[in-house]
């Protein structure tokens, strides 16, 4: 037989990971003097606000540092980010999910939930390019490379903004390429060329330039190129809906577009 | 006569009850059953289904092939290591599937510590359906090893030993006695097995990607289709949901009593 865990022994530690979230929420309420919280999230009456922002996934890294700009110019304020593909975040906006702001990487997406949100804002754009390996294992040099059947080809699924604009981009070459993989988001397009799974995938410009040196971007000449809109708005079922406002705002503001053009994106 | 039980138990296991049956009761609630017919055999749909149904036979049919082996491997021989291997063999089951998914790229990818070799052998793993067939394999064949294992080590050995003075080899026994003596677990955890590979998702996703025809399983096309379709997603959830039921009732909670196989 082998060798038993005493029971007390086996008890306490499955109830460890069922008292460390409840600790961390138990300190996140003596923070917060006012007491008397009110629904969901962190936000309780008084001074302290959470912020939740409903983003695509290709904001991922400029968002996360404008969130804590933000936070650090606002005391008090938490602002707290879901990322996932445009189309995800549209589904979850109807079905009801509790949030206060979305951003899509299209406007099409946003017009779809358009009785959910206020007035949409863009605050950013951007384009697409070709990401490969960094050894550009398969010799990727333009959109036509992509119509060869033996490479390894990621594109996002044609349901979320990426995808749909990478089909266009290639219609429009009369390129017909077959991918190998329709990713959920950009992001998980980027991450299988990062593996070196991917021979080549289209991936919005900000994307590459966040990965650095893990992959090559191989440009997309602008007369081919498409640029994508993306659009800010609140929510309808903000429950702070004027902290939500401030933040669209302060996102077409100088700091927040000064961190949007040093990632890549190009102004609204 | 059966004693009542008392409240301080029946309350939550009612509440334990009710809190397992309710997304069940919200699918079936608000499946769109008018159209459900059209839902289900629109083209997309039934590509997924019949990809499902090629991936989940696959797997299951290696998992046998692996899975039987390696349960009487565990059950009936005393080896170094024995107890490290049978965690190895339960790991999938605790482990997360994206997890498993990421595992299986740097085993198996293209960047692998077998990609190298798999390659020149001319296999690519990530983005095919065997990709999808290999994720789930890797997630489900710990429910056929375990569920068999179980009813090997419950037997009694003499039925065994009795074939063995009658001058039957290991592999004739294993055919002619073991096996059907076991045959209720073994079909037992192979229904388990199935219906895991079946709903495999997060490791398919990770691993073998998603694309309509080669690896978009039902349960990815699910998970699209409430981006874009969500009574779609709900009617092809239903699909799965029967599937579900379906295995469960023909086990009849067999499972639960592995070794309670009877011979004959």
């Amino acid at each position: 037989m082998s060798t038993r865990i005493p029971r007390r022994l086996a008890a306490a530690l499955l109830l460890v990971p069922l008292a460390l979230p409840l600790a961390a929420c138990g300190s996140d309420e003596s923070d917060d003097e006012g007491g008397g919280g009110g629904g969901g999230g962190g936000g309780g009456g008084g001074g302290d606000t959470t912020l939740t922002v409903l983003a695509a996934a290709s904001l991922t890294d400029v968002f996360e540092e404008a969130g804590e700009l933000y936070e650090e110019a606002n005391p008090g304020v938490t602002v707290r980010f879901s990322f996932a593909g445009s189309q995800e975040l549209a589904a979850q906006v109807t079905q009801g999910v509790p949030a206060d702001v979305l951003v899509t990487a299209d406007t099409e997406t946003m017009a779809g939930v358009e009785g959910e949100t206020g007035e949409p804002t863009v605050i950013a754009r951007n384009e697409l390019t070709i990401v490969t390996p960094p050894d550009n294992p398969a010799g990727i040099d333009a959109l036509d490379d992509l119509a060869d059947p033996a490479i390894n080809l990621v594109l996002a699924a044609p349901e979320v903004p990426a995808g749909r604009y990478g089909r266009e981009i290639l219609d429009r070459a009369g390129v017909e390429a077959r991918p190998d993989s329709e990713e959920p988001n950009v992001r998980s397009v980027l991450g299988k060329v990062r593996l070196g799974e991917a021979d080549a995938g289209l991936v919005y410009v900000t994307d590459a330039a966040s990965a650095g040196d893990d992959v090559l971007s191989v440009p997309i000449p602008e007369e081919q190129n498409t640029l994508a809109e993306y659009p800010a708005a609140t929510l309808d079922g903000a429950e702070r809906p004027d902290e939500a406002a401030a933040f669209v705002e302060w996102l077409s503001g100088d700091e927040a577009q000064g961190l949007l053009d040093d990632a890549g994106f190009l102004a609204p | 006569m059966r004693r009542r039980p008392p409240l301080t138990l029946a309350v939550p296991a009612l509440f334990g009850v009710a809190f397992l049956l309710t997304p069940l009761l919200g699918i079936v609630a608000d499946a769109p059953w008018s159209g459900l017919g059209e839902r289900l055999t629109d083209p997309a749909v039934t590509e997924a289904l019949r990809l499902s149904l090629l991936v989940s036979g696959w797997a299951l049919v290696i998992s046998l092939a692996f899975g039987v082996p390696l349960a009487w491997l565990l059950a009936r021989t005393d080896f170094r290591g024995k107890t490290l291997v049978r965690s190895l063999v339960l790991l999938p089951m605790v482990l997360p599937p994206t997890v498993a998914g990421v595992a299986l790229l740097q085993g198996l990818g293209r960047r692998g510590l077998l990609g190298g070799p798999l390659e020149s052998l001319g296999v690519r793993l990530p983005f095919s359906t065997a990709g999808a067939v290999v994720a789930a394999v890797f997630v489900s064949m710990p429910f056929l090893v375990i569920s068999l294992e179980g009813a090997l080590s419950g037997l009694e050995p003499h039925y065994e030993e009795a074939a063995a003075t009658m001058g039957a080899g290991p592999l004739t026994t294993l055919r002619l006695v073991t096996l059907p003596m076991v045959g209720p677990a073994l079909a037992a955890g192979a229904a388990l097995c199935w219906a895991r590979a079946l709903g495999e998702f997060g490791a398919t996703i990770t691993f073998a990607g998603n694309l309509p025809g080669a690896t978009q399983t039902l349960p990815l096309k699910v998970y699209l289709l409430l981006q874009d379709d969500p009574a779609g997603a709900t009617a092809v959830s239903l699909v799965l949901l029967a599937v579900a039921a379906a295995v469960l009732i023909a086990l009849r909670g067999r499972w639960l009593a592995p070794g309670g196989a009877s011979p004959g």
